[in-house]
């Protein structure tokens, strides 16, 4: 045996890890759930060239006028069917001929359906003989970084992490309360603090293989742009997953059963699965609960992450989200290594 | 030392107890688990713990082992006390506790690995594993090793720092008798290789067979110690006969029995609160008492108590108090509807010193 071998803080860890690797679960949770969700979200959110929309008219003659903008496809029905297709979403609008003119029936509060209105009156205007005052050209944009998939990657990083380090640290304590070892761990002349800290070494060894694969898979898979510097992106992984090891802690401090331990983890994770910004922006939520959502670690880490990434800001921009990630690593790790149950 | 067995540290230089508590008390909650204890170990002595379950034996073992704190007395480990020097007593002492479970999912070699780097000396992992007798699961892991193997893996982790003391908190409980024969001959090891070892128990035999002393306990208190024959010697007889009797109609006395069940609830006249010093065969819902002073007067009777209408009488001369018992029954005109005689155990000392079972809880 070599000297490393016979260290207790080497044993302790390595034990962690392979203990880790040989559930077959938490290997799923920690890579291919990640990857699962980004590949679904991808599919969901993927850039398509624009809807065509389906539109009714009353007449053949304002049917023919309408399918001929690239962006409308028109069927001709009376009135009354008309009006039973607006309802169940069979059309969006149903461009109705009067004597006077042309009406438009359709719902307001559809953006669709406002889309199809100007679509479908140009059209019509058009095939009346009607010219464009200036001559316009679009010129289309798809650019990498504004899409959702890249919005979405950093999110995903972030409630990855919050759940591999809060599950890893509270499950395995509780776990090992529950079948005594931990007692049986404080019987030998095993030093306390070693125990704690192979939790956290364990789980930075297995944070690179875990952020390596999912950030990876986004960048091949989808090409999401890295703009920040990567060990600044990696010193962020670490900090969030400190962060969230130290929350794992205080709620595994004195749990006695997995029942009360992953009713507390739940209670903990789900504010943030939600107002954290994970799939959408955190700035959707009202003002008067803004600070709230601002005080969030998972907030503060996918923040720090989106402004890394997609804005390739550096890390002295963001000592805010930095800051409040500190204070959440540090309070709760001191408080559970003060209430900590070692039986 | 190349098998593990013996403590190398454990050497001449050690004098004085190897443990030693006075005035031990512990209460949880309103609950007096531990109530004035004092015992005492010498070094290289095999020493049980013995009770039934609740009787204090795992606290007290604990509060030896530092893992919980007593409300009052002391306590000295190897000339050492926990609150000056408990990092060098969990160096120096080796600890198997109830019920721990090691992780499924890691293999023998690596929980011995993991146990043996906690300690600055001790044994090899291998010389840990041999000791053990757990070659041939070395690359297993521990979720398919069977109670007993776990038992052994338990105590092979308890070995890995070469304690001068070992404690055993019920190292065979829950396993069938093969594998508590197999853990017998592991401690009896090393027991024979010199190490001071403390255990508990609650078999009886178990004490009988591998302590050198024994401390009976019973709610918190030790209500007798010393070597097992002594203990055994207290009976007065070294074996004990154990007999029931019907009466000369031997049907109505087992149906009189059959009434006694039923009607015990019902507050029938229960024999055993009101002993009787006549034969009552057929006496309604009774057990068929013989009096007292006819057996007590039979020489070799020694201690003579009754429960439920079974007769216990501990005797000495096993061969020439038996046919005079018969003898003795006999010219009552009772029959015998039960009898059996065994060697007198711990089991026996605990029952006359309680009045109970030890497995009744």
């Amino acid at each position: 045996m070599n000297k490393l071998e016979t260290s207790s803080l080497y044993q302790l860890t390595m034990v962690r890890f392979r203990l880790l690797l040989r559930e077959p679960e938490a290997i799923f949770w920690i890579f291919i759930f990640p990857i699962l969700l980004a590949v679904g979200l991808g599919i969901a959110f993927r850039n398509r060239p624009a809807d065509v929309l389906p539109v009714g008219a009353t007449t053949p003659q304002l049917a023919q006028a309408l399918t001929r903008d690239p962006g409308l496809t028109a069927a001709t029905m009376d009135e009354a069917a008309g009006t039973r297709a607006l309802a169940t979403g069979g059309i969006l609008l149903l461009a109705i001929q009067r004597p006077d003119g042309v009406a438009y029936k359709f719902d307001d509060t559809n953006p669709d359906a406002r889309t199809a209105l100007l679509l479908a009156d140009r059209a019509i205007q058009t095939a009346a003989g009607r010219r464009d005052a200036v001559s316009a050209a679009n010129e289309l944009v798809h650019e990498t970084g504004s899409r959702y998939i890249d919005f979405v990657v950093p999110g995903l990083l972030g409630m990855n992490l919050m759940g591999s380090a809060m599950w890893g640290l509270g499950f395995s304590i509780v776990e090992a309360r529950q079948k005594k070892l931990l007692k049986r761990m404080v019987a030998s002349p095993m030093p306390r603090w070693q125990y704690l800290a192979s939790f956290l070494l364990s789980r930075l060894l297995m944070l690179i293989i875990e952020v390596a694969v999912f950030l990876g898979f986004a960048r091949l898979a989808f090409g999401v742009p890295f703009r920040g510097s990567l060990w600044q992106l990696g010193l962020l992984c670490v900090l969030t997953s400190l962060t969230f090891s130290a929350l794992g802690l205080l709620v595994a401090s004195r749990a006695k059963t997995m029942e009360v331990a992953s009713g507390l983890m739940n209670l903990v994770m789900l504010p943030m699965w939600i107002l954290s910004g994970v799939f959408f922006s955190a700035t959707r939520f009202p003002a008067a609960i803004q600070p709230l959502v601002r005080a969030l670690p998972l907030t503060a880490a996918i923040d720090a992450m989106r402004g890394n990434m997609l804005q390739g800001i550096s890390l002295g921009q963001l000592t805010v989200p930095v800051g409040i990630l500190l204070v959440w690593f540090l309070v709760p790790f001191a408080v559970s290594l003060r209430i900590f149950r070692w039986r | 030392m190349k098998n593990g067995l013996g403590s190398q540290a454990a050497g001449a230089q050690a004098t004085g107890p190897a443990l030693l508590l006075r005035g031990i008390r512990k209460a949880f909650a309103d609950v007096k688990a531990v109530d004035g204890l004092d015992l005492e170990v010498a070094r290289g002595e095999c020493f049980g713990l013995l009770g039934p379950n609740g009787a204090g034996k795992t606290t007290t073992i604990e509060i030896c082992e530092g893992l919980t704190a007593p409300d009052a007395g002391t306590v000295e480990l190897l000339g050492m006390n926990w609150a000056a020097d408990a990092a060098e007593l969990r160096q120096r002492i080796g600890i198997q506790l109830q019920e721990t479970q090691f992780p499924d999912k890691l293999t023998v070699e690596e929980t011995l690995r993991l146990f043996r780097s906690f300690f600055r000396r001790g044994i090899s992992v291998d010389e840990s594993i041999e000791t053990a007798q757990l070659e041939e699961k070395r690359r297993s892991r521990v979720g398919g090793l069977s109670g007993g193997q776990k038992q052994r893996l338990a105590m092979a982790c308890a070995l890995v720092g070469d304690p001068e003391l070992l404690f055993l908190d019920e190292p065979t409980t829950g396993l069938d008798p093969q594998a508590r024969r197999h853990l017998w001959d592991l401690v009896e090891r090393l027991k024979q290789a010199g190490r001071t070892i403390i255990l508990t128990t609650h078999y009886m035999e178990e004490a009988e067979q591998l302590c050198d002393r024994v401390a009976i306990m019973d709610h918190g208190r030790v209500i007798a110690q010393g070597t097992p024959q002594q203990l055994i010697a207290t009976l007065g007889g070294e074996d004990i006969v154990e007999f029931a009797v019907g009466g000369a109609n031997d049907s109505q006395a087992s149906e009189a029995r059959h009434f006694d069940k039923l009607g015990a609830g019902t507050g029938a006249p229960n024999s055993k609160d009101s002993p009787v010093s006549e034969v009552r065969p057929g006496a309604p819902a009774g057990h068929t008492i013989v009096e007292a002073g006819l057996l007590r007067a039979i020489s070799g009777v020694q201690s003579l108590s009754v429960d439920e209408g079974l007769h216990r009488l501990s005797v000495t001369e096993l061969h020439v108090a038996v046919p005079r018992i018969f003898a003795a029954l006999r010219g009552q005109g009772l029959h015998l509807s039960e009898f059996r005689t065994h060697s007198a155990t711990l089991e026996d000392v605990f029952v006359k010193l309680t009045g109970r079972n030890l497995r009744d809880e």
